[in-house]
């Protein structure tokens, strides 16, 4: 056992865990952020993309012992407030994405990430960055929508006409 | 749920029901920025009109969700139903989970039967409590109800500023009898049927908050994983959980039961302080296992085999109209063709997971992702041979479902789990077993045969082949009996084509591989050698696919209203650039018609989908963008049944161990998506799963009119076509 002293969303936590734990599970088991998912625990599918630094990782398969002390984690409770909502999330909202939402805190983190990486993506560059992210789901479209209206780049078809 | 049983239900509980449990029982409730998950606590006392509607002194209106939310949208549509008719807003309402309480009627979300189901019985339950309400108010006012006008959650004096609140009226309206036929409104004054509405639980599933079944948190709580034999059946003969036992945080390893269907295996549990913990133990347990047999019979090459084999026999005859086989013999112009599908994972991406406690005083407490509490309480009571009244059952949202956590052996796994550590238990199987466990949507063949005539197809041959549900889960079905799911699915009744001659029959292939209903259950197998026979049938006699259903579908207007609009839509979009190609296909199922168009496109040696437009006939529906979400899920996953690789077993284990071997649709691979929707007055079909059955065989109509290849087995590789 070792103890870590994580910064996530901006909150000190010191927990004491195994080396090789990963950092999904310290996320979800000890530190009792529920938002992060577990899908596949081989970085295959996404559910558990949060942000180290700024950048997607897959929690699943980041062991806490690689984890340097000024590192900062996000998770999806940190990107926006229960008041205030991201404008991805926002975004998220307004095209209805989800639908069972399991997967849609990672897919959030990573559209999150491929903003600040691109702030107007292409579709090509949405495929790229998001296929990572599986949802069974299948509200891929809703998704490619979400990103390009929070992106501000879309002209958003109107809600609520079929 | 009918009105007279509501009215026994309101005897029966009289005029005041505790709501819950303390802090346990999850709602969602309205607040400004939309709404949230709320904790109804135990002393919030409700009057219950109705088992569906209940209205505190302050006015709180709380309405209950009886069909637990898998991504389908059923928190919204039965609340909807009953708000319309009761005259309140939605943001004006908080919702519960039904518990598995018989006075909620059947409560499983399964072969997209909610709406459909409920549509009648759920409005009436709104609409007689807000008679009741009226009539209460109308007494007040020593005036007739019809002087009265419900809305927002209010009685008003037609004519003046008076009022009273649902609140203010509940207890007294409590007291009177139930209408036994309330008045429902007409569809033209529908304010939340059929209108857009956003769904009141998407906040809390983009800000982390929504709470689903494994998410959930029993304070004194131990986490678990199982081990189960790779070959499902095989019988446990010892195991040595030393190195697992040296793990921080292991508890126990212990030994548990699994049932699969038809049967039950022994399997190893580790129960650790957190789910790491039991994980990371369980790969360090090793198990002798006794296959028996299993090694040779659980294979995916043995079963097909074993269905070719009973493709070159007569099947169980389950329906004949004409004598085919005659027909067929005696006839020149003719069609032979088998097709394939395979054996498929459900995939969720929240893996099957259950909270359990069993209890000091012998009650039993269960949180757990599961389709129908009704079944979870049946379950639970038989599993451990008590009442029902001492088990409560707290429904959870599920990460996706497909069908796979309506079979609730990990449920069972996770009460036993509980009944020996004394502490409750949160049971979370690895994604491995989950993917290796099944139980899978089964392999199916279609032998199709047909024969044309003079510029028509005159005589169908559907011979479906393969494993029955019913079969192997309840070891119901002799014989000489046809699969009556399946049956029901592939009839004349359902596909409504006029054949003069037409003949449907059932050969049975047994396998120990476990198998399941999975999304839109055997249509999605057998609307595949369906529908591309059709097209394979309209193109030996010379007619255009569409053309050949049209005169297929002469007499039922609604169908070929779905072909008019397909035509209308071909005629309306730019022409297809060489090198691109379309094809159609549909199918009925869970009362609904939906039909696909599959564009693809000539990419190196393959082809990639371009867009695929739906179009879905559900009759009435409660919100139409939710029909618009179903319906590109399940061209999404239709899509991934079609073009990834399947589930395969070989000596006695499954192939695929996660999703790096069982692959589901990614971003880069969802086309474009176009969803359009017949409106008309009808009773309402299915929603969840219709969407589904028509998209592979539109795939494989479009890869033969650009390749002029016919494609019989899935999955297809989209890469190498030629
Ligand atoms: S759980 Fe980490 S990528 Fe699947
Ligand atoms: S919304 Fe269900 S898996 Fe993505």
């Amino acid at each position: 056992m070792a103890i870590f002293n994580l910064t996530i969303n901006d909150q000190r936590y010191k927990i004491e865990a195994e080396e090789d734990m990963p950092l999904l599970w310290a996320i979800r088991d000890l530190v009792g952020l529920k938002g992060t998912k577990y899908g596949c625990g081989i970085a295959q599918c996404g559910a558990c993309t949060v942000h180290l630094d700024g950048q997607p990782v897959r929690s699943c398969s980041l062991p806490l012992g690689v984890i340097k002390k000024k590192q900062k984690i996000t998770t999806i409770e940190g990107i926006g407030s229960p008041q205030l909502l991201h404008a991805v999330q926002e975004a998220w909202v307004e095209e209805q994405v989800p639908q069972c939402g399991y997967c849609q805190s990672g897919q959030i983190m990573s559209a999150v990430a491929l903003l600040a990486q691109h702030p107007e993506p292409s579709d090509d560059q949405i495929d790229t960055y998001m296929n990572g992210n599986l949802c069974r789901c299948g509200t891929y479209d809703r998704i490619r929508k979400a990103i390009h209206r929070a992106s501000g780049s879309a002209k958003p078809k109107t809600m609520g006409t079929h | 749920m009918s009105i007279s049983s509501l009215s026994t239900e309101r005897r029966r509980f009289l005029k005041q029901s505790l709501l819950g449990t303390a802090g346990l029982m999850i709602g969602v409730r309205a607040h400004a920025g939309g709404h949230a998950l709320v904790k109804l606590f135990e002393n919030n006392i409700s009057t219950e009109l109705n088992p569906f509607v209940l209205i505190d002194a302050k006015g709180v209106i709380t309405l209950v969700n009886s069909r637990p939310d898998m991504g389908q949208g059923s928190i919204q549509a039965v609340t909807s139903l009953i708000a319309e008719e009761l005259e309140v807003r939605m943001d004006q309402i908080q919702i519960v989970h039904s518990d598995g309480q018989a006075k909620y009627g059947s409560q499983g979300s399964g072969g997209s039967s909610t709406v459909r189901g409920l549509w009648f019985d759920l409005r009436k339950a709104g609409a007689a409590a807000k008679e009741m309400l009226v009539r209460t108010a109308a007494g007040r006012w020593n005036t007739s109800p019809e002087s009265c006008q419900a809305r927002d959650g209010g009685v008003f004096l037609t004519g003046t500023d008076k009022k009273f609140s649902y609140g203010e009226l509940a207890v007294d309206a409590a007291k009177l009898d139930v209408p036994k036929n309330p008045k429902l409104k007409d569809p033209k004054d529908f304010k939340i049927l059929g209108k857009y509405h956003k769904r009141s639980d998407i906040p809390s599933k983009v800000n982390g908050t929504a709470v689903f079944g494994i998410d959930v948190v029993v304070p004194g709580m131990l986490y678990a994983t199982v081990i189960h034999a790779p070959s499902v059946q095989g019988k446990l003969v010892s195991y040595d959980a030393t190195q697992a036992m040296a793990v921080a945080g292991v508890k126990q390893v212990i030994k548990t039961e699994h049932s699969y269907p038809g049967g039950k295996s022994e399997a190893i549990a580790v129960i650790a302080e957190n789910y790491w913990a039991a994980l990371k133990a369980s790969k360090l347990v090793t198990a002798q296992w006794d296959d028996g047999d299993l090694v040779q019979t659980l294979n995916t090459g043995q079963y097909f085999k074993d269905a070719y084999a009973a493709a070159a026999k007569p099947g169980v005859r389950a329906e004949e109209d004409g004598d085919f086989d005659a027909f067929f013999a005696a006839s020149e112009k003719k069609l032979e063709s088998i097709y394939e599908t395979p054996f498929l994972a459900h995939a969720a991406i929240e893996p099957v997971n259950a909270t359990a406690h069993v209890k000091e005083d012998g009650s039993v407490e269960v949180w757990a992702p599961i389709q129908g509490p009704d079944g979870a309480l049946g379950e639970t009571a038989d599993y451990l041979g008590i009442a029902t009244d001492k088990i409560k059952i707290h429904p959870q949202l599920l990460g996706g479902s497909f069908g796979r956590k309506a079979f609730m052996d990990f449920m069972k796994e996770a009460i036993d789990l509980s009944r020996q550590v004394k502490a409750p238990v949160k049971l979370i199987w690895s994604r491995e077993e989950d993917m290796m466990q099944g139980p899978f949507r089964p392999a199916m063949l279609s032998r199709m045969r047909g024969v044309i005539g003079n510029n028509r197809l005159s005589a169908l041959s559907h011979q479906a082949i393969g494993e029955s549900i019913q079969g192997q889960h309840w070891n119901g079905l002799a014989d000489y009996q046809a699969d009556d799911w399946l049956a029901g699915e592939l009839s004349k009744e359902n596909h409504k084509y006029g054949f003069p001659v037409h003949h449907l029959s059932y050969s049975r292939v047994k396998t120990p591989i476990p198998i399941l209903w999975w999304r839109s259950v055997y249509a999605s197998n057998f609307a595949w050698g369906q529908e591309c026979f059709i097209d394979e049938m309209a193109h030996k006699a010379g007619l255009d696919p569409l053309a050949a259903r049209k005169q297929l579908l002469r007499n039922s207007k609604r169908d070929l209203a779905i072909l008019e609009k397909l035509e209308e839509i071909i005629k309306s979009s730019p022409a297809l650039p060489t090198g691109h190609a379309r094809g159609i296909a549909m199918f009925r199922s869970f009362e609904s018609m939906s039909a696909a168009m599959v564009e693809i496109a000539r990419k190196d040696k393959g082809a990639r989908i371009v867009k695929v437009t739906s179009i879905i006939d559900c009759g009435q529906y409660v919100n139409p963008d939710n029909v618009k979400a179903q319906t590109e899920g399940n061209i999404a996953m239709g899509l991934s049944s079609a073009i990834k690789g399947g589930i395969t077993f070989s000596e006695g284990k499954c192939d695929q161990t996660n999703y790096h071997q069982f692959q589901v649709m990614r971003m880069s691979e969802m086309p474009e998506v176009e969803v359009h929707i017949m409106d008309n007055l009808e009773n309402p079909g299915g929603v969840g799963e219709p969407g589904l059955p028509p998209i592979a065989p539109a795939l494989g109509n479009a890869i033969f009119n650009l390749t002029q290849k016919r494609i019989y087995k899935l999955p297809v590789d989209l890469d190498n076509l030629v």
